[in-house]
């Protein structure tokens, strides 16, 4: 077995220089009778690297990736160019092969990306601190509003409708055995925590957060900012006005990979900081005085404070947040703009073509890149069709099944775009004509 | 020495970047005015390129040397997985494409599945949650709704003092109160404590997290009688699978009369740590706790053919975004089929006897709390070097000099100045030989009385001791816009 480099003859040696005639002798504590001396029989024997190569492949080769055909999902993961460099980089096996830095004078290189990281996060978010990431968009925001319900020690949250409904179910489900309520709505009132909104929401829409500023204000509500799509802060101003942003920042440096890992983020005010989940890295400096890194304020965390930590989180998603933070060195201040511009203006003409089509009418009036129409047909009719068009259409939503939210990105061209625009025609034009055609809700 | 890199903000020049977009056409649809500066670096590529080669000299790792962290399973990752894992039909799968169109996808999932009932001999399982703690915090949420299903949560999660400090604050998270069991003389659970815990709490324990082979590195000999204690009383048997290395292959966790029991993907199953992540915490369960299960998860048609199955009214719902860290389920299947049952119990085996090695290599220079054998990691503490002024913090820095990555530290609590030392399988003698010699030095410049020297270290290092308590009494966590 190539990972293995114990001969048969070494492992003897090794044992018997241990004083053990068998390696079960090692197994002592262990119930005789559940000790399996020989391999199961119900799993196959070792193979080589080119056996498991093709056994892979074909199954990937299963697949129909966004890559063989115009794709205009998005919802929460997103299609984007990620520059060569960002994967020979994190394939280096100092960043690869290494782990949580807990000797920081061996893990300077890990603790500078995650700074870096923070740091980034900050200032895209307009909040004045960040920590070094989490599992993904859905529990970035369920520990946003735990964490507000620590901060007010109110226990209900508020969740607006139109966040990603991942977002929504994972909230619940952790809310289940806590006390306080969790609730679909816009109003906060005396006993809420939170409210969370998406902003631009799961249909496309870019909302104004001033009034809901005021509502929270009012009654003395945190708000928390959900992001999705963390392009669109290219863009769109800074939810500063927030006292959490949290949400999911796969789409700068992370493949879509079917859905993970992806790269949750958490940033929010200053004062909070010692309520906040995850890890943080700070500066310091080292014994010669020359500045340097390690992960601070652990007397939040679950090894220090077991049953009263703030989180029981310990690992953040390391690899991907160097991704990230490579990726947007790249792009910079001028490239992360232009992609976001790119995004928009695709987004722009996407919205242009599906307004241009009889019967169909666009639903989302400012958004970034991604747009709700709804139909005259119903969306699964549509996707089926679109879809043997060689065209993977957006995500049905509403209640009336005749939605649906496309995206754009700077992988969409304007090929693509009319593409679906004569695809869209031609199939409603098929329906009418067999009379299938419903109206539009 | 690796070179000195500033951190890109202060590396900025403006006007230049390490992108080549296409101009585009200005437009404007958010109904908002176009945000003005962010404040992010203006580099070119070779820029961006050098910084982080240069930050990556900076870190210790696997590929590089011995890395002999207790608990967190450092062995060698395959860059055959890698390679897998960036396949264009998995890394450009978008996780809401039709069933049709992620066929291949969903089948990694199912066969992944079908290995991990058969390694585990539990017949219930589900790869969403997204690391270890998080795979616990799923496992609690499904005991803890089997037993509202039976009309009462129940109160009291019993926890040993040995457990890693993710237990206690998953089980607070779902709302139980704590009650710490003693880990007895030998390293085991002490069987009094816990009779006298599930005597005095009875049918108020909703379950016992038990970390089995333990954070001492020990397999515990009591495991049936307190899974049989605990099922009488009808509690739930939750074992903590972060030490899986140690009996994958040698022993299935579900001939041991556990009812729940996550694993890490990043441990056992050589995903890599990636300096904290991404992790993937699969969660094994008994029939008793398969109806709880979150959601989604993949089922096989009666045509062959894969389902994701998003809805199931007994479910505690959905735990993470899509369905889970699904580039980390390759990686671990490709690991697996590498291996095959022979070679997992080969990694069992020889994970375990190489901790063995180290600790009878080591037993006369530092002090062994707990008689062995040892499972795939083996537990030293600082009490003979104490004597002469030199603790686990001087030992572990000292290791930093002479090469070597220290082992855990401080941890399990149960024993003053541990050090938990897991040379994993992938080790070749000559390897653990060197460190063997390291610590040898090192225990004979203690008893030497070389404290003071030892103060003063790591000196080799790319930086000196950094200091942690300026750190956390002026937090710095971002620059100065």
């Amino acid at each position: 077995m190539r990972y293995l480099p114990h001969t048969d003859e070494s492992r003897k040696d090794m044992l018997r220089a241990i004083g053990a005639q068998h390696i079960d002798e090692l197994y002592t504590h262990v119930p005789k009778e559940t000790l399996m001396s020989e391999p199961l029989s119900s799993l196959p024997s070792h193979m080589g690297e080119m056996q498991v190569e093709s056994h892979i492949k074909a199954l990937a080769e299963k697949n129909t990736p966004t890559s063989k055909m115009p794709s205009f999902l998005g919802g929460g993961c997103y299609h984007h160019h990620i520059p060569a460099s960002v994967d020979h980089l994190i394939q280096r096996g100092e960043f690869l092969t290494t782990y949580t830095p807990y000797q920081p004078e061996v893990s300077q290189g890990t603790l500078t990306y995650v700074y870096e990281f923070q740091n980034y996060i900050a200032r895209l978010t307009g909040m004045d601190i960040a920590n070094a990431s989490m599992y993904d968009g859905a529990t970035a925001d369920t520990e946003a509003a735990l964490m507000a319900k620590r901060l007010t020690k109110r226990n209900n949250v508020i969740i607006y409708p139109c966040v990603h409904p991942d977002y929504i179910d994972v909230l619940k489900s952790y809310s289940t055995h806590s006390n306080g309520t969790v609730e679909l709505g816009t109003e906060p009132d005396e006993n809420t925590a939170c409210v969370i909104i998406q902003s631009p929401n799961y249909y496309g829409l870019v909302f104004d957060l001033k009034e809901l500023r005021e509502k929270c204000d009012a009654v003395g509500a945190k708000l928390v900012v959900a992001v999705n799509e963390i392009v669109s802060l290219g863009l769109l101003p800074a939810p500063e006005m927030a006292d959490i942003v949290a949400g999911e920042a796969q789409s700068i440096g992370v493949p879509m990979s079917f859905g993970g890992p992806h790269l949750g983020f958490f940033a929010c005010k200053k004062e909070y900081m010692r309520q906040m989940p995850g890890r943080l890295c700070g500066k310091t400096v080292d014994a010669d005085g020359k500045e340097g890194f390690v992960l601070t304020l652990n007397t939040r965390e679950q090894h220090i404070r077991r049953d009263k930590a703030t989180s029981n989180i310990c690992t953040n998603q390391g690899l991907c947040a160097l991704a990230f933070t490579i990726h947007l060195g790249l792009l910079g201040e001028t490239g992360f703009k232009t992609l976001a511009q790119l995004n928009h203006t695709q987004a722009c003409k996407l919205a242009d073509t599906l307004e241009s089509i009889e019967g169909v009418t666009l639903k989302t009036e400012t958004f970034f890149n991604e747009v709700t129409a709804s139909f005259p047909i119903s969306t699964e009719l549509l996707s089926t069709e679109l879809s043997k068009r060689s065209i993977i259409g957006g995500i049905p939503v509403g209640e009336t099944k005749h939605s649906m939210v496309f995206c754009a990105t700077e992988l969409t061209s304007d090929e693509d775009i009319s593409k679906l625009n004569n695809a869209i025609e031609h199939i409603l034009k098929e329906q009418e004509s067999n009379g299938g055609l419903s109206h539009a809700v | 020495m690796p070179f000195e890199t500033d951190l890109l903000i202060h590396q900025s020049v403006k006007g230049r970047c390490g992108v080549d977009l296409p101009t585009p056409e200005v437009r404007n649809r958010t109904g908002q005015n176009l945000r003005e500066s962010i404040g992010l670096p203006e580099v070119s590529e070779p820029q961006v390129m050098r910084h982080y080669t240069r930050l990556s000299h900076q870190n210790y790792s696997i590929d590089e040397n011995f890395y002999p962290l207790g608990s967190c399973t450092m062995k060698h990752n395959p860059r055959l997985n890698e390679k897998l894992a960036r396949l264009e039909g998995f890394a450009h799968l978008h996780p809401l494409q039709s069933e049709e169109h992620s066929q291949g996808a969903l089948e990694v999932i199912y066969q992944l599945t079908d290995w991990l009932k058969k390694l585990s001999g539990m017949p219930g399982l589900t790869l969403d949650p997204a690391a270890g703690a998080h795979g616990e915090l799923t496992g609690m949420m499904m005991v803890r709704k089997a037993h509202e299903a039976k009309g009462n949560p129940r109160k009291i999660v019993l926890v040993p003092d040995s457990a890693h400090g993710t237990n206690p604050a998953t089980a607070a998270t779902c709302k139980y109160t704590i009650v710490t069991i003693k880990t007895g003389d030998d390293g085991m659970v002490d069987m009094d404590a816990f009779n006298a815990a599930v005597k005095e709490h009875g049918e108020d324990i909703a379950a016992f997290m038990l970390t089995n082979p333990s954070t001492c590195g020990l397999f515990e000999p009591n495991v049936k009688v307190i899974a049989d204690t605990l099922h009488d009383i009808g509690a739930y048997f939750y074992c903590d699978g972060a030490n899986f290395n140690a009996i994958v292959g040698k022993v299935l966790p579900g001939d041991l009369g556990i009812d729940v029991m996550q694993i890490n993907l990043h441990k056992t199953f050589s995903t890599p740590h990636g300096g904290g992540g991404p992790g993937s915490g699969p969660v094994m369960v008994s029939e008793a706790l398969v109806p709880y299960l979150p959601i989604p998860y993949v089922e096989k048609k009666k045509d062959g053919t894969f389902a994701l199955v998003k809805e199931n009214e007994t479910s505690i719902g959905r735990i993470k975004g899509f369905h889970g860290q699904f580039g980390m389920m390759i990686r671990a299947l490709a690991y697996m089929m590498s291996h095959g049952a022979d070679g997992l119990q080969k990694v069992a085996e020889d994970a375990v006897l190489n901790a063995n090695y180290i600790l009878h290599n080591l037993k006369d220079d530092f002090h062994v709390p707990y008689p062995g054998p040892c499972m795939h990691e083996c537990l030293l503490t600082h009490k003979k070097q104490k004597e002469h002024g030199v603790t686990t913090m001087n030992i572990a820095k000292a290791l930093l000099d002479a090469g070597y990555h220290p082992m855990t530290v401080y941890f399990p609590l149960v024993v003053d100045g541990a050090m938990l030392i897991e040379p994993t399988e992938t080790e070749s003698r000559e390897t653990m030989d060197g460190f063997i010699a390291a610590m040898k030095t090192i225990a004979k410049r203690a008893q030497d009385g070389d404290a003071t020297a030892f103060h003063a270290q790591p000196q080799t290092t790319f930086r000196k001791r950094l200091d942690e308590t300026q750190a956390a009494r002026k937090p710095v966590l971002v620059e100065d816009k």
